[in-house]
């Protein structure tokens, strides 16, 4: 047992860091600091910075422009970056659509989408759920029917993260009604700019539209766009949950949330003493504490299995689950911390530039909006119910 | 013993679900909760109509209600459709000014004629720092309040103050010279605003106690049950809907409460918004039955069970529903949102089960 990185993956974190101090703009990372919203030009811009380091893609291989890391440096970068309020990489084409074109996509496909996902002339959105296919993904009713070297699509997306942004989207399709609910799903890429696309947004609770309606009515696709062999969607679609739950734990933006939770307890004072004194705060956050130092450790046993070859399966639900909980624990202290200040809510100020006077202490009224905007990580990605189920399922195998 | 209502405060409950359901929906409510002036004029004044705000006070008022269990009913009506008028000023304002020998604003405050906003509230954590100096004509008021309800729709301010060494109460016009009120919304609706008092003059009769710690502690106990009863109304609702979601959504080709993962959580939540209706029950006969601490400790039992409760009800709730609970359009979405944000106000758990414990070593 040694809980010790090596030399050499020390090494790597002290270049991380020092690429961090040197070309994360403290604008963007003064923004997510304070739980500012984020425009596309700014998510773009901290993309377009990754890229020109070559640090983009840390999960694809070098001949495709990925970084080639190990699993260990992926963390490692993962926890640094978010320790130092990076933006997130938008994960639509870099984590998600890329490995599945990489594992299954043609060369051709390889040629022409890979570099342009690196260099942010597409923007990727996600098209798996529907209205009525949640959790159960597989009842997808969106049809691609072939018409000559076409496929016309009928149906509708929803919870389209950022398809406001997106010029493409990825799609599960389905291209055989007669089959088994799995086994008539297709993964086809679509053009956002073909006509008989109509995106609409959605507003959540905190005022935000981050998500969308996807509708598509007679909308021509190109059969070339079809991902790997008709009807065997399914197997991709699962392969690319797989990556969408990698750094699903999230621990290292969640120890930066927990060290501003902490500072802030320390600085905000209730009945005359800094809230990081009451008895009953300082407990809720020494359980959040605690916790959060307990999955640090599973989920570097985690990483650590993946790269000596093990398999995450049952780990990777666990670590989504644990690491959501934690990460709203988090989210709701911070509210709470702010006491009456966290009910106004102006969304003006939650924008970059916002020059009216604060209310309450400062970043008071991100609290809320946040805490809210967070119920969503208990719901995508595969609810965590789902991902008991999954658990479940594998050790008692019933 | 009787756990239902008297007829004459069933019926008042019964109007009172008729009225606002037919002149707040949901949408309705929300055009009024979030744009300004933060309520509706129309409700507000139908509401005066009905004689809520008499049903708040008791008949030596001009009212013809008062107890506990009456402003249980109004609060948990309002709750029911998150109704964002400004009632609990009136209640608060209204029992100061009762303990505080009462004036002629509390005849048009209980007859809902005048929207009234407590200004207690420090902007800055420490005690009481507003002042209040005394001279041949009447007083000087300085200093900061901070997220009072509805003070842009309010005429009145009940304003607290340090005047010589004591925590006194002033009714300051809210269009008095140097009175400044910077509105904002709320994140769960209806609007608050800081008040900043620079200076302001009043006449020596706005003074309406110079002690009114008491008549304070009046304010606070009722507003601790209205919004305790409130939060309960809202909390009923938002487990009808979610028990609704459970039985009509289907994924798997079964509705979602057949999943067992959901039964147990839905009857969890069930368990727990009974006990907290036992404890705004218990919370209604303590205000009208007991004093002091002994009064006080039942209050923040209930203020404690709500905000635990209603953190419990209002994550499961979104969370049953899936991506759809986290809608604008959703009305589930605000009711999470109401029920979370009462918890900021007044105290929230943790300082209601330290006060809890700190009344237990008095009474
Ligand atoms: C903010 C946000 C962003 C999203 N972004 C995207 C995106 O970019 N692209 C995309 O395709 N999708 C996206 N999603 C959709 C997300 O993946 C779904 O919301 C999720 O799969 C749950 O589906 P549902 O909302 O239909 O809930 P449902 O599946 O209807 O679930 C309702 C409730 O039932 C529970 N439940 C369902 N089945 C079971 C079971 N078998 N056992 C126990 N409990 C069960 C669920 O856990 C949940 O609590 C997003 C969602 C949100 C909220």
């Amino acid at each position: 047992m040694d809980l010790r990185f090596t030399p050499e993956e020390e090494a790597f974190r002290e270049e991380v860091r020092s690429f961090l101090r040197d070309k994360l703009p403290a604008r963007l990372a003064d923004k997510v600091r304070h739980d500012q919203r984020l425009t596309k030009a700014d998510l773009e811009e901290w993309h377009r910075i990754l890229n020109d380091r070559g640090w983009l893609a840390s999960h694809w291989p070098v001949e495709y422009g990925g970084t080639g890391w190990s699993v260990v440096q992926r963390a490692i970068f993962e926890d640094e970056a978010a320790k130092a309020h990076a933006p997130r990489i938008v994960p639509f084409g870099v984590s998600m659509l890329g490995p599945v074109l990489i594992k299954y996509g043609t060369e051709e496909q390889r040629k022409t989408i890979l570099p342009r996902i690196l260099d942010g002339r597409d923007w990727w959105c996600q098209g798996y759920s529907e209205p009525g296919a949640g959790s159960d993904l597989a009842s997808l009713k969106t049809s691609a029917v072939r018409d000559g070297d076409h496929y016309i699509v009928n149906g509708q997306k929803t919870w389209t993260t950022l398809g406001q942004f997106a010029n493409r989207i990825f799609c599960l399709v389905r291209t055989d009604p007669a089959a088994k609910a799995q086994e008539g799903i297709s993964f086809l890429l679509i053009d956002m700019d073909t006509p008989g696309i109509e995106v609409r947004p959605i507003m959540l609770l905190d005022g935000e539209a981050e998500v969308n309606e996807v509708f598509f009515t007679d909308v021509r696709v190109p059969v070339s766009n079809l991902v790997g062999e008709e009807n065997k969607g399914w197997t991709y679609a699962k392969y690319l949950l797989t990556y969408e739950r990698t750094n699903i734990a999230g621990v290292g933006s969640s120890i930066a949330a927990f060290e501003r939770l902490q500072s802030l307890a320390g600085s905000i004072r209730r009945d005359g003493r800094p809230l990081a004194d009451d008895p009953l705060f300082a407990a809720r956050m020494a359980r959040v504490e605690i916790e959060l130092a307990n999955m640090a450790t599973t989920n570097m046993r985690v990483v650590a299995a993946a790269a000596g070859g093990g398999a995450p399966g049952a780990e990777s639900s666990m670590l989504k689950i644990k690491g959501t909980e934690i990460r709203q624990a988090i989210t709701a202290l911070t509210r709470r911390a702010y006491g009456p200040y966290a009910q106004p809510f102006i969304p003006e100020a939650l924008e970059e530039g916002y020059n009216g006077e604060p209310v309450g202490p400062e970043d008071a009224g991100a609290a809320a909006p946040a805490y809210f905007n967070n119920r969503k990580l208990s719901i995508f990605g595969g609810s965590n119910e789902v991902q008991r189920n999954i658990i479940s399922k594998m050790i008692v195998g019933l | 013993m009787d756990f239902r209502h008297s007829e004459d405060r069933q019926m008042l409950a019964d109007t009172l679900r008729r009225f606002l359901a037919a002149e707040s929906p949901p949408e309705a409510r929300n055009r009024a909760a979030y744009d300004a002036p933060g309520h509706n004029a129309k409700v507000w004044a139908g509401l005066g109509e009905l004689g809520i705000a008499g049903a708040l006070f008791p008949e030596s008022v001009g009212g013809f209600g008062g107890s506990g269990f009456d402003i249980m009913v109004v609060f948990e009506e309002l709750g029911r459709t998150l109704s964002v008028e400004p009632l609990l000023g009136t209640l608060m304002v209204g029992r100061a000014l009762m303990a505080a020998g009462g004036r002629p604003a509390l005849e048009q405050i209980v007859a809902g004629s005048a929207i009234v906003a407590l200004a207690h509230q420090e902007a800055e954590d420490g005690g009481l720092a507003t002042t209040a100096i005394r001279d041949a004509e009447g007083w000087t008021l300085n200093g900061a309040k901070a997220v009072v309800a509805q003070a842009e729709a309010a005429s009145l301010l009940l304003v607290s103050a340090v005047a010589e060494g004591r925590p006194a109460l002033f009714l300051v016009p809210a269009d008095a010279a140097g009175v400044s009120i910077r509105g904002y919304a709320n994140i769960d609706g209806g609007r608050s605003a800081q008040v900043q008092l620079d200076g302001v003059r009043v006449g020596a009769d706005a003074c309406v106690a110079t002690d009114g710690a008491a008549a304070l502690a009046e304010a606070e106990a009722a507003g601790l049950l209205a919004l305790s009863a409130e939060a309960l109304g809202a909390m009923d609702v938002a487990r009808d809907m979610t028990i609704d979601y459970l039985r009509t959504r289907r994924q798997f080709g079964v509705p979602i409460g057949k999943f067992q993962a959901l039964q147990h959580r839905i009857a969890t939540v069930l368990m727990e918004v009974e006990q907290a209706r036992s404890a705004v029950i218990n919370a209604a006969d303590a205000f009208d039955h007991k004093q002091g601490p002994a009064r006080d400790r039942v209050l923040s039992a209930a203020k404690y069970t709500i905000g635990a409760t209603g953190q419990l009800v209002a994550e499961e709730a979104i969370q049953m529903h899936g991506g759809i609970g986290m809608t604008w359009e959703l009305p589930l979405s605000h009711y999470a949102k109401r029920i979370t944000m009462i918890d900021h106000l007044l105290g929230d758990q943790d300082r209601h089960l330290q006060r809890y414990v700190a009344l237990g070593k008095v009474a």
